[in-house]
């Protein structure tokens, strides 16, 4: 069920487009933000708010990178692994969080902390390699900084 | 050397706010274009400017205006969108200018919309640009409060809305007819076209859509006339332009400089030259769906012309460096995968085809290539190619690999005849 806050964030977004359906990804981006990922239960409810069935809606949360459709982490590492940071050597950072974290891509650490992701070029190419963690963006990254960046989140 | 678009940017500095900005001149092309001139004679300036679209295409700004319905019988509303979808790999030079001064954003899709007579605009801005989403946030409120957006803007009888918009990540929102659906809360994929965007776009409304960059040139251009922008360029092209270089070398960065600085310029005065051990092998001179030029390239000017008659695409102006310690396969298939997943899987050419230049690349890179792949690869440049698909993303895709295969052929061949990569180092997108 989405709360009543839910429902007037997304009520705010329809009212600012031609069509309910038009503010989807909006909805899916304010459910997400309350509660992490887009669970079957929360695209059912969201797609009775924008008046498109639960498969037209999955077909577009399904479409876009940053819509999660499995549970993640209270914390989501996005790891750009785009050419420049390729070129820049990035393949040493993702070994270090592999095994600093003990998960691979697509994986949520035992204690709900940390989900890990590769993500397409962050644009911040000149101060390869890069990762973003949550909100926060890390640039110039060594192997060396990285456990104490991990210890900032809880 | 003047350098309008990045003069008041200083990185690391949080951007001018509304009063810091009028002070140096900020939002004056408003009042002028407002006060003196009518939408048809703002086209026809940029026209004369010669300004080319900034985010890859290169095409004429305001030949693409011209072709907005104008006049009573016009549909309305009609829209602008800025493009600040920047997703191009080795692409980070409109971050630049949302982050630095983003008045100056504002502005230029006043006077964009002033020409065509839109009335609702919206910023398509990436996710990933955090920084970027509240700079620009704050300048809209501050724009509003002063007067510069909403109803009947210095009483002048033009209004125009502005949105600030967040992706939620997919290359293809780039591409401005999947922007405008992932705008309408749909799947991004690309529209048929004709009819155009101008013509129909946006809820099927005349629309256009412009990159950051060519947003932010359009109050020069106002307050300082055509020729004065013409005379900026070291080349046939007019104004300046952002250049950026990522890779190996000593100090990447992004810098505002005039169209047709040479990229030896670019890459060794600014740029500061290769990192020491590593030795230059080639570059993208405009972002990842652009071809490789080599070291026989390296004076040429960086202009549209220039760089197509070299066989490759200015696009948008980001360089990203090959160097010799780096696997030529490995950096292609490096960019194949990022396609191939990024694909909107809509055409079949493209959402079939990357797939399977990837695979070939990732078993060329182990050792495990065939002679035949090398045609096989060569096959699918062709048949990936303009005009065999939907939108420009496979084609894109093709340019980094036919020109890998015609200036790297040998290290290609040399994987496949010692069964191993000579750089000892595979590229596997998930392990």
């Amino acid at each position: 069920m989405l709360t009543s806050e839910e429902i007037q964030k997304i009520e705010h977004e329809i009212s600012l487009v031609p069509t309910r359906k038009n503010a989807c990804i909006e909805a899916l981006k304010i459910v997400q933000h309350n509660r992490g990922w887009i669970s079957d239960e929360s695209l059912k409810d969201v797609a009775e708010v924008v008046d498109m069935s639960p498969a037209e809606l999955d077909s577009v949360a399904t479409f876009y990178n940053l819509i999660f459709r499995r549970p993640v982490g209270r914390h989501v590492i996005l790891l750009c692994d785009s050419i420049s940071c390729y070129v820049m050597g990035y393949e040493s950072i993702r070994d270090h969080l592999y095994s600093a974290l003990n998960i691979q891509y697509g994986q949520t650490t035992a204690d709900g902390r940390f989900t890990l992701l590769p993500n397409c070029c962050l644009g911040t190419c000149d101060c390869a390699p890069a990762l973003m963690i949550d909100n926060d963006l890390y640039r110039n990254l060594t192997v060396e900084q990285l456990d104490e960046i991990l210890t900032k989140y809880t | 050397m003047e350098l309008p678009l990045t003069q008041h940017i200083v990185p690391g500095r949080k951007p001018l706010s509304l009063k810091e900005y009028e002070k140096v001149g900020g939002y004056q092309s408003v009042r002028k274009i407002l006060k003196a001139m009518t939408p048809v004679e703002v086209q026809t300036l940029v026209k004369d400017s010669n300004l080319k679209g900034r985010g890859g295409a290169g095409f004429n700004t305001g030949l693409k205006w011209s072709f907005v319905p104008m006049g009573p019988e016009a549909a309305t509303p009609k829209y602008l969108v800025a493009n600040a979808d920047e997703m191009e790999p080795g692409t980070f030079k409109d971050r630049l200018l949302l982050e630095g001064n983003p008045h100056q954003l504002i502005e230029g899709m006043i006077v964009a919309a002033y020409a065509i007579q839109a009335t609702i605009s919206y910023v398509f801005l990436r996710w990933a640009y955090k920084l970027a989403a509240q700079e620009i946030t704050q300048a809209i409120q501050e724009a509003q409060e002063a007067g510069y957006l909403g109803e009947n803007i210095l009483g002048s009888g033009f209004s125009l809305e502005m949105h600030l918009h967040t992706g939620v990540g997919r290359y293809m929102c780039g591409e401005e007819t999947a922007l405008l659906n992932a705008l309408e809360g749909k799947r991004a994929n690309p529209r048929a076209k004709p009819p155009f965007p101008q013509v129909s776009g946006l809820y099927g409304k005349p629309t256009i859509v412009n990159n950051v960059e060519t947003l932010c040139n359009l109050p020069h251009i106002v307050n300082n006339g055509a020729e004065w922008f013409k005379g900026l360029s070291q080349s046939p092209d007019s104004g300046t332009k952002l250049f950026g270089v990522s890779g190996r070398v000593k100090k990447p960065g992004c810098w505002e400089l005039p169209i047709g600085t040479t990229i030896r310029e670019i890459l060794e005065e600014y740029a500061g030259g290769m990192q020491d051990g590593y030795l230059f092998k080639g570059l993208l001179p405009g972002g990842a769906s652009t071809d490789f030029l080599v070291e026989e390239h390296l004076d040429l000017p960086m202009d549209y012309g220039s760089i197509q008659s070299a066989g490759s695409r200015m696009g948008t102006g980001t360089m990203i460096i090959l160097d010799d310690q780096t696997c030529p396969v490995g950096f292609v298939h490096n960019l194949q995968h990022f396609f191939a997943q990024e694909s909107c899987g809509f055409c079949t050419p493209c959402r079939e085809g990357l797939p399977w230049v990837e695979k070939i690349l990732l078993a060329i890179d182990r050792g495990e290539g065939k002679p035949e792949h090398l045609l096989t690869l060569d096959f699918h440049t062709k048949y990936l190619g303009p005009g065999n698909t939907f939108c420009a993303l496979a084609p894109g895709a093709m340019e980094p690999l036919q020109s890998a295969l015609k200036y790297f052929r040998e290290d290609f061949e040399r994987h496949i005849h010692e069964h191993h990569c000579p750089w000892s180092k595979v590229w596997q997108p998930s392990i």
